[in-house]
């Protein structure tokens, strides 16, 4: 643990509303340990009924894709237009596809 | 991709202008980032702080109703700290490094925090003008630029407009009741009227800050704008219970907004620079709250590494 923060380490907060939708985001907290990140987590994100489901993860754990490097990690998604339905032409009175 | 300074700051700026909100790991000029430490600083340290006037009324709450919803706006307040504590870190600065400053006194907090409350209804009159007021701000400032600031604005919007509508019903119930309750309604608007127009900060000819937080849209909209939003939705409500604010030269205009006398800035920086009636005991207050959690804070991390350890026996 880092001793110029008191504060316990930080952890990402993420929240499912009700069962069926994807968990989203939520916010940080700094706690000691897990089962007080979920305490925290849990008081902090669903006091007015938020959540049905909660996941706590170190943030140091979390790897992310750097600003700087995001155009070329992402760039083999650039030329695929043909992976967009719009792409193809489909005949005219052709319905529901 | 090697930039200059100017080009990065270009860039910058086109992102801005193009509403594209600003990441953490993103570049960002040195002042941006030391503007938003202390804006966001600010906003987290007042949440915090704005704990104490009301806490000063839980266990003398007239009713367990009231005593529980007192509760509850309490601990929301101090959630919205712990949001605005964690998005401000994000700009690479410590926790205990914005508290450190906070007990320096280099960072400040909402100077409406440095009023007492006298009675029962000032935790109407807090609720409704001071929460009335922070609500407005906020809700301008959930299209702020800085990305995790936003974020923080959008969820605390959602639950402030609670603590707003607590404290009308509070001052509305009090206007209902007997004649010296209606007196100690109108004492709380009376003390907390000015000092919730100054929540604002000072007129946009002397904001030396605006005109670069607009520019960079960590502000949306100036000072003056969002002060005379809140006393044009204000002075109506106020009226609708048969309270009427301490202002003489305050006039409804064709227009239906309100042209209002002139605000003591004496008063304001006063307060500001440390001389308010209750600037002291807050700060006091809160250096004791974290000395005495200090046992607390370091159990946990000796039994967090207890755990660790056998953890790393058990492998």
């Amino acid at each position: 643990m880092n001793n110029s923060d008191n504060q316990g380490p930080l952890w990402e907060v993420f929240t499912q509303k009700k069962p069926g939708m994807a968990f989203k985001h939520s916010g940080s907290i700094h706690a000691y340990d897990k089962n007080l990140a979920i305490e925290a987590a849990r008081d902090l994100f669903t006091r007015r009924n938020e959540g049905t489901g909660l996941w706590v993860v170190k943030s140091e754990n979390i790897i992310a894709v750097q600003p700087k490097d995001a155009e070329s990690f992402f760039d083999p998604a650039d030329d695929k237009i043909y992976r967009h339905p719009t792409f193809f032409e489909v005949p005219d009175g052709v319905k529901h596809m | 991709m090697s930039n200059t300074i100017e080009e990065l700051e270009k860039q910058f700026q086109e992102k801005i202008d193009n509403e594209i909100k600003i990441e953490p790991k993103d570049w960002m000029p040195d002042d941006y980032r030391k503007n938003l430490i202390r804006q966001m600083s600010q906003h987290a340290h007042s949440e915090v702080i704005g704990m104490q006037p009301e806490g000063n009324w839980i266990t003398r709450a007239p009713s367990l109703r009231a005593k529980k919803i007192l509760l509850a706006k309490i601990q929301d307040e101090a959630g919205h700290g712990l949001y605005l504590y964690s998005a401000a870190e994000t700009l690479g600065v410590s926790r205990d490094q914005f508290i450190q400053w906070l007990h320096e006194g280099k960072a400040k907090y909402s100077s409406i925090f440095n009023y007492p409350t006298l009675n029962w209804a000032d935790m109407g009159a807090i609720g409704w003008l001071v929460d009335g007021a922070a609500i407005v701000n906020q809700v301008s400032l959930q299209k702020t630029s800085y990305g995790p600031y936003a974020r923080a604005m959008v969820r605390i919007c959602k639950e402030e407009s609670f603590h707003q509508r607590q404290g009308y019903e509070i001052m509305a119930k009090m206007m209902a009741g007997t004649k010296e309750q209606q007196q100690m309604a109108q004492d709380a608007l009376n003390r907390f009227w000015w000092p919730s127009l100054m929540m604002f900060g000072p007129h946009d000819s002397d904001s030396s800050r605006s005109s670069l937080a607009l520019k960079w849209k960590i502000k949306r909209e100036t000072n003056d704008t969002l002060r005379k939003r809140f006393i044009d939705k204000t002075i109506p409500q106020a009226e609708f219970i048969g309270l009427k604010v301490p202002d003489p030269d305050a006039v409804l205009q064709p227009d239906g907004s309100y042209k209002t006398g002139s605000i003591d800035w004496d008063e304001f920086w006063n307060v500001v620079k440390g001389n308010g009636p209750c600037n002291k005991q807050r700060l006091d207050h809160h250096k004791r709250a974290h000395d005495h959690g200090r046992w607390v804070r370091e159990a946990c991390i000796a039994f967090s590494e207890k755990q660790d350890k056998r953890k790393a026996i058990a492998k």
